[in-house]
Parts: C-alpha cells; structure tokens; sequence
C-alpha cells in the first residue's frame, strides 16, 4: 500500500493569468446540458404560444423591417427579395443580442448558486448562449421555408455556413464573458449592454446591405465582428457579394481577439465571484 | 489510517471597503471618476475570516466544527468546497468532495419536483446515470411521491426543504462538508436527517459537520474542532470540545451588551443593544433559585420603522435542545397592536415564571426577523443563567430530577373508597 497517494485536489491562492480549466468544463459537461435546459424550460413556462415565441419574434421584425425598409425606404437589398434579406441577417443578428444579453447578466442572477456550490462557473454563461442557440435553431427552420416560398436556390458555398455559425458563437461567447465578469463587479454592466447591442445594430449589416458603406470605410466597418458574420451568413446562404474578403478577415481576428482576452478576464475575476457577487 | 483532507497554514483575507451598507458594490463610476485608485492600492481595513489553519482529517473521521457566529466555520467550508478560494496556505483534498453548505441550491420553482431533482443533482456534480439510478429512493426519502411532477412552486415550504435535502443527502462523496442543514423540516425530518447522517459517518466516509446543535456533534463526530475569530482555539475529543465551547462562549453575568462593531451592517435598521436577566426584584443576575420568576429583558433600537417585526428568545440547554421559543408578539393583541413598529428605543421583556426550569444551565438566543421575510438579527448563545435548586418543585426529594422542564403540576389526590377494591377477574 501506498501510504501518500496524490491528492485528488489541491487548494491554493489563486495567482498568475491563465484561461479556465476547459477540461474540467468538459467532465461537467451534463451540468451544462441540464442547465441549457432549464433556461429553455423555464423562458417558455407559462406561456401560451411556447416555443413559438423563437420563430415569432424574428418573423414578425422581419416583417416590419420589410414594411419600413423595404416597401417605404426602399433599401437596396443586393437585388433579394427584401424579406429573405433581412431574415437572413436577423437570424444571427438576434442570437448574438438574445445571448449576450442573457449571458451578461447571467452570474448575478445565479447568485445563490455561485455562493453555495463549486461547479466551473464558465458553465454558467455558457448555458445563457447555449440556451439562445436552440432558438436560433428554430428560427432558423423559418429560413427554410422562406428560400422555398421566394424560390432562391442554396449557394454552393452552403457548407460554410457552420464555419459563420462558429463565428458567431466565438464573437458572443467573448463578448459574453466580458459582459458577464463585469457585471459582478459593477452591477452598471445590466444597463450598458442593451445599450451597446442598439449601437452595435446600426454598424451591422442587418436591415440594409454592406454595400452601402463607401469601399474606403470598409475595413473600419470590420472592426465590428458581427459585420462579418452577418455578412458571411447572407453570403453562404443566399450569395450576396460580400464574401470572404480583407474585412472578413479582420472580423475574423477581432472576434478571436475578444474570445482570448473574454477567457482570460473570466479566468481572473473568477476568483471574486463568490464574495462579491 | 490514511489523510482524507490535509490543511496547512490557510487563510482567507476579506477587505471591508466594500461593506457600507447601501454601497455593497463599487458602480463603474467610482472608478471611472477616481483613475489614480486603478493603481494605487489604497490601505483598506482587512479582516482575516481564518488565518494560520493547520489541521489533517483521517479518512472515515467525522469531525465536528464548532464556534460562535463568525468564527469562520463556513468560510472554512466554502474553501473546502472550492465555492471561494484561499489567501494564503493550501489544503489538500483525497477523494470527491460533496458539500450540503445549503440545501436546494439551483432549485427552481417552475420546473417539476423530477426536474428539480436532476438539475439539483447536477449542479452537486452527479451524472445523470447516477440520479436515475438513486431517484427513486430520493422521492421515497423526501416522501413526495404524488407531488412528483408538479412545480416546486405549488410545495409547501416543509415538502420543498425535504426534496432538497433528500437531493443532496444521496450524493456519495468520499468527503462531505454539512453546514447547519438539520435545522431543516419538522421533528420527524430532522430525525431522519439526523438519522441518515449517521449512517453516512458509519459508512466509512470522512464528514465535516458545523452545527450550532452541540447534542447533535456529541452524537454524530467523535472528535471536534472550537474555531475563535479565524483561529483553531481546541482541537480534541468532541465531548472536551463542547466543553471547552460552553465555558469559553458563554457569559455568566446575566447580561450581554452588544458593542457597534459586533452588529454585522446587515442588521440594520435594527441594533440590540443589551440582553439581561433579572430576579423578581430587579437585580441583573446569573443565578435564580427555582421558585423565582425570571425576567428576560431585550433591549435594541429601531433606525426605521418595520412591519411585521417580532423579537424574541429561544431557550436552550447547555446541551443545544430547545426548551421553547416565544416572541414578543406571540398574542394576537400585541401582534395586531405592533403590527409596524415605529423607530425609536425599545424594551421588549419577557417573564418565565418560577417553578417551571429544572436545575442547571441554561442558554439564550434571540431572534429578530420577520416572518418569511428577512432575519435582521440573531445570536446563538448570547447569554446564560443558573437555575438553583433550591425550593425546586420535589425539593423534599434531594434527587436529580429528569427531564428539562421541572414544573408544579395541578395534582389531585382523591381517595375514593375505605378500602382497597377488588380487581377485575382475569378474562379467559
């Protein structure tokens, strides 16, 4: 017998900068499962339309946009049907500001739990994200109908699409934790995220084409990530011509740069959750 | 015998900038507004919830954790758990580490009392097999069969706590950490808690148990741990432990008097002020004789008014079981008169009457809350007092009575027949 086997765990004073354990996320993986499932579960509880409300929500934005943006104001919409268009921006536009602002303030609402028990707290606004990606899974079912219903073909650059949906998720899940970090500190954070998620609409290509902006302010308008994937997303789905260019490129290194910098400041105030949040 | 939890030299440092009440949190403009605080490190008033821990748990030892309020039990327990982490030092963990810090963390009250289970079980690290497997005897346990798929909402609170428990008390860590969790549910739950806690110190496993219930760490840990403001005051056999506890934490003047700084900001509005204890005429005392009536007496001020404030006293042996609680609005009268209490200074006193206590030592803890709302204020063991036996009820007797109440009951004695009657024949 072995008379000083290694500890299980170690508990030392935090130091030093680092990302989370993510293999660690991974054993509690389930966690992450059952907690996706309860945001979704609970959001539709005691509602009459349910789960509806993820296809409704874009549906009937997409429908006013049409009306405004389309009929009245006659936005140029890169010679689509102008509904599809705007659909087709809305549908990652909407997952980003559903989950980020989930997300942001989803340690403060989790108070009890981040005081009570040790389970990887990235698991918390992880789930918020999660949770918003399965209504973009259904909403995304809309999207569907409405190629069918317009007649507009699948690109043969569909297959990127996931790739654009993987940059979504990387442009969210960083601003996420930023959002969510800061707001344990400073409770402000809840109030100036709706607030950036309104300016931010305006320099993403959702309601008009980025075809708008002059060619000279086009890698400026980049530094935005959602414009690249907002962009992407139309580009994969319905052959808009802005692709994969420079400014796709700088979105694309942007979006990782907020990811990096999102874990590493999670992984440093993660040891202050508990006493102030 | 092998180390179930090693502890070196831990310590947790809390700083108390933050703890005004009104401003628990810095807004962004505190340090927007004041950039040379970005780097400077202003010297900030410190408070050390523990500081130089040494201890080392044998694997299958059942440890007991004992100390006033703020003696830095449950921070000790909360770096256990890894909710928060250390200062300074290490400990050093040997196997799954499950905690009952509280019970139905995560619960929530629009999902099912099944769905309930499965996130609960989750968040306390089960896999999902694992609950399957045990959910059976989880809803047995908890005995809300019928309620089984109905939102947690529609529970009374009593169903509600037991589900919790009965969640967190089939969780099979190697190591588990309880924090005061028996003081959940009626008599019958707490005997069944008790009763499965037991069966988890004889199963082999290493618990650490805080309670402020001393007869229930005489009955469950063989040895003890008496932590005083962040430091290890007694580590020993757990019946030396109590005692060291007792006699170090008690008062024996008959009055406590509470200093500004012992009154955590979270009290406020409410302050106490001093607890006395008085004989029939008046004396501030720690020891009464039997036939005596004995006056509590609570004083404390209100900064705001309150509604639906009520004060009042448990009573206590020196072994932890409760004799009674009672509170100053008890009597519908008083509770429809003080329905808000208004701010100002307060008395609020309260006549035990003589011939009631047995012998011995018994303990006060006051209470100020309202009710299912918020606990303002409360003092395990904020005072004590001698009950003599002199004039006791069956004085004649010079005997230890048992039992802890010793009262003078309305006897009648009636002789019915001159003589003895014959008893009834055996039936066959």
């Amino acid at each position: 017998m072995n008379d000083t086997p290694a500890p299980t765990h170690i508990i030392r004073p935090p130091r030093g900068w680092g990302i989370p354990d993510l293999r660690e996320l991974w054993r509690y993986r389930e966690l992450l499962y059952f907690l996706t499932w309860r945001n979704i579960k609970v959001r539709y509880k005691q509602t009459v339309l349910g789960v509806a409300w993820a296809v409704l929500q874009p549906f009937v934005t997409m429908v006013v946009f049409s009306i405004f943006f389309g009929r009245l104001a006659k936005m140029p919409s890169d010679d689509l049907p102008y509904p599809i268009f705007a659909y087709a921006g809305l549908l990652p536009w909407d997952f980003f500001a559903k989950a980020f602002n989930q997300a942001g303030r989803s340690l403060v609402t989790s108070r009890p739990m981040l005081t009570k028990v040790y389970f990887p707290r990235l698991a918390i606004p992880l789930a918020a994200i999660f949770s918003a990606l399965v209504d973009f899974a259904i909403a995304f079912g809309v999207l569907a109908g409405l190629m069918l219903w317009y007649g507009v073909r699948p690109t043969p650059q569909i297959w990127t699409l996931p790739l654009f949906l993987l940059l979504a998720l990387v442009v969210t899940v960083g601003a996420s934790l930023w959002a969510a970090a800061l707001n344990v500190l400073y409770r402000d954070v809840g109030y100036i995220v709706p607030y950036i998620v309104n300016l931010l609409f305006f320099v993403t290509p959702v309601v008009y084409s980025s075809n708008l902006v002059p060619a000279r302010w086009r890698l400026v308008y980049s530094l935005n990530p959602m414009a690249g994937v907002v962009n992407g997303f139309r580009w994969a789905l319905l052959g808009t011509p802005t692709g994969p260019d420079a400014g796709m490129a700088l979105s694309v290194l942007i979006a990782l740069v907020v990811l990096g910098s999102g874990l590493v400041f999670f992984r440093y105030m993660e040891r202050y959750f508990a006493d102030r949040v | 015998m092998s180390t179930a939890i090693r502890i070196h030299d831990l310590g947790k440092r809390y700083f108390l900038g933050g703890a005004v009440p009104g401003r628990e949190y810095r807004t962004l403009r505190d340090t927007l507004v004041r950039p040379w605080t970005w780097f400077r490190r202003e010297p900030r008033p410190v408070l050390w919830a523990l500081r130089h821990i040494d201890l080392e748990v044998p694997a299958g030892q059942v440890l007991g954790l004992i100390g006033r309020n703020g003696a830095g039990k449950s921070t000790l327990l909360k770096i256990l758990s890894r909710v928060t982490e250390p200062t300074e030092g290490y400990a050093e963990l040997y196997g799954r580490v499950g905690s009952l810090l509280e019970v139905g963390t995560g619960f929530h009250p629009e999902l099912t009392g099944r769905e309930n289970i499965y996130l609960n079980g989750a968040i306390l690290g089960m896999r999902r097999a694992e609950i399957a497997r045990k959910f059976d005897a989880i809803v047995a346990f908890a005995g809300v069969e019928k309620f089984i798929d109905t939102p947690v909402k529609f529970y009374s609170s009593g169903m509600y706590l037991r589900l919790a428990f009965a969640v967190a008390a089939h969780l099979e860590p190697e190591i588990l950490l309880v924090d005061e969790v028996l003081a959940v549910g009626d008599a019958e739950f707490q005997r069944k808690s008790l009763g499965k806690m037991g069966e988890v110190a004889a199963s082999g496993r290493t618990v650490i148990f805080v309670s402020h219930n001393m007869s229930a760490i005489l009955h469950l840990t063989q040895r003890a741990v008496v932590l005083d403001r962040g430091r290890v005051v007694f580590d020993g056999p757990t019946a030396d432990a109590v005692d060291f506890y007792l006699a170090a934490g008690i008062r024996r003047s008959g009055e406590r008097v509470w200093t500004a700084d012992e009154v955590p900001p979270a009290a406020a509005p409410f302050r106490p002020h001093a607890l006395r204890v008085r004989d029939p005429k008046g004396r501030v005392t720690d020891t009464f004789a039997a036939t005596h009536d004995i006056t509590v007496e609570w004083e404390y001020s209100l900064a705001e008014p309150i509604r639906g404030l009520r004060v009042g006293i448990y009573l206590l042996t020196m072994r932890g079981e409760y004799v009674f609680t009672s509170f100053d609005t008890d009597d519908p009268a008083a509770y429809e008169r003080w329905s808000e209490r208004p701010a100002g200074h307060y008395v609020s006193r309260a006549r035990i009457p003589g011939r009631l206590l047995n012998e011995g030592r018994y303990v006060l803890a006051v209470n100020a809350s309202t009710f299912g709302h918020r606990t303002y204020f409360h003092e395990e063991n904020a005072l004590s007092f001698l009950v003599d036996a002199t004039g006791a009820v069956g004085f004649q007797w010079p005997e230890r009575r048992l039992g802890v109440i010793r009262p003078l009951l309305a006897w009648d004695i009636e002789r019915v027949a001159e003589r003895p009657r014959p008893s009834p024949p055996e039936r066959s």
